[in-house]
């Protein structure tokens, strides 16, 4: 199954990875990183179907797909 | 360790980006690594860094670079080039820092038909500076130094950099691009493939224009201002190939 994997602490928390995603499970956590940035999370890993859309639209590369 | 289906180019050092929330230059940093990643170049290709916010462009590719004065990447790229012809060298700079202070350089570079490959990220906009109006601001578009808005009579129109470029007989490949949703970045990333491939094989200047946000400085959210290019910037610079060697695909 694939899985987004987010490097939480190099998130800014643009919001441009939430707007590109199929299923819309890309969103905003409600919790700060040490930067002070909300950052992106997936609500249901379960449902991602690894077309990569979020990773590629993130201007900070936060975002690794796996296997 | 798992499989991964999406990665960190190797070409792009594991280092995190100063850019402001939102900005283009990541994402457009992050293709030309994986074109330099898929091409197998990295050993040999030399990048020059511009003035202007990707002035620590050095800082994050993972290839030897430079940095030239505000301008001056694509003569600088000259002397690299012809000294070291069996390189891959490519200039990455911004509508100030080419279409402004470098505007001669990179008209001449083009002329002579160097064999450099150039990623111009246009944002309408001095980023770096705070904001102030560049030659590629559009019409009406309130900058700090336009701050009723941009007024053909006094500051002329917005220059279309490609279009201008094309004309010359030195250029080889220009073509303009955006990056704000995931079809126009596919074919921004074809684009800078093309552009680097068209320098490997002996063409002449290649560059790649890429229309590219300033969230910060345009005063809106990243998601607005993706929206601003879209709906502002592309029907003012139409994007598409203006000009490539016979032979090479649209
Ligand atoms: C010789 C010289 N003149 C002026 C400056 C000030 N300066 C620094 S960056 C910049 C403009 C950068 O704008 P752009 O090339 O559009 O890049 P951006 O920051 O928007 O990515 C200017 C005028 C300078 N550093 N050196
Ligand atoms: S000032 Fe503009 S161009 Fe510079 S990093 Fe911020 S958003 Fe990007």
């Amino acid at each position: 199954m694939p899985k987004p994997v987010f490097n939480e602490e190099r998130c800014k928390g643009c919001e441009l990875c939430t707007a590109v995603c199929p299923k819309k499970i890309v969103v905003i956590a409600n919790r700060f990183n040490s930067k002070g940035y909300k950052p992106a999370t997936c609500s249901d890993d379960a449902k991602c179907i690894g077309c990569a859309l979020c990773a590629k639209a993130c201007p900070d590369v936060v975002i690794e797909i796996h296997k | 360790m798992a499989e991964k289906l999406f990665s960190r180019p190797q070409s792009l050092k594991d280092v995190a980006f100063h850019y402001c929330p939102g900005c283009h230059h990541g994402i457009i940093h992050r293709l030309v690594a994986e074109v330099i990643d898929e091409l197998d170049v990295r050993d040999k290709t030399i990048g020059v860094a511009p003035v202007g916010c990707s002035v620590l462009a050095y800082e994050y590719f993972n290839c030897d670079m430079f940095e030239a004065a505000h301008g001056r990447a694509p003569a600088v790229a000259t002397g690299i080039k012809r000294s070291q012809p069996d390189t891959v060298v490519f200039t990455y700079q911004g509508d100030g820092d080419l279409a402004a202070i470098g505007c001669a350089e990179i008209v001449h570079a083009a002329a002579r038909g160097e064999k450099i490959t150039t990623i111009f990220v246009n944002n309408a906009i001095y980023g770096m500076t705070g904001g102030q109006m560049a030659p590629t601001s559009l019409i009406e578009q309130v900058t700090n130094t336009s701050p009723y808005g941009r007024n053909a009579d006094s500051a002329g129109m917005p220059i279309r950099m490609s279009e201008m470029l094309a004309t010359l007989d030195g250029a080889s490949f220009i073509a303009r691009v955006a990056v704000n949703n995931p079809a126009n970045m596919a074919k921004a990333k074809a684009a800078i493939k093309k552009a680097f491939e068209i320098q490997i094989n002996g063409h002449g200047f290649s560059m790649v224009e890429i229309l590219s946000t300033c969230p910060t400085n345009w005063g809106m959210s990243p998601l607005e201002a993706a929206a601003w290019l879209e709906q502002k910037m592309i029907p003012y610079y139409p994007l598409g190939q203006f000009k490539a060697p016979e032979g090479v695909a649209k």
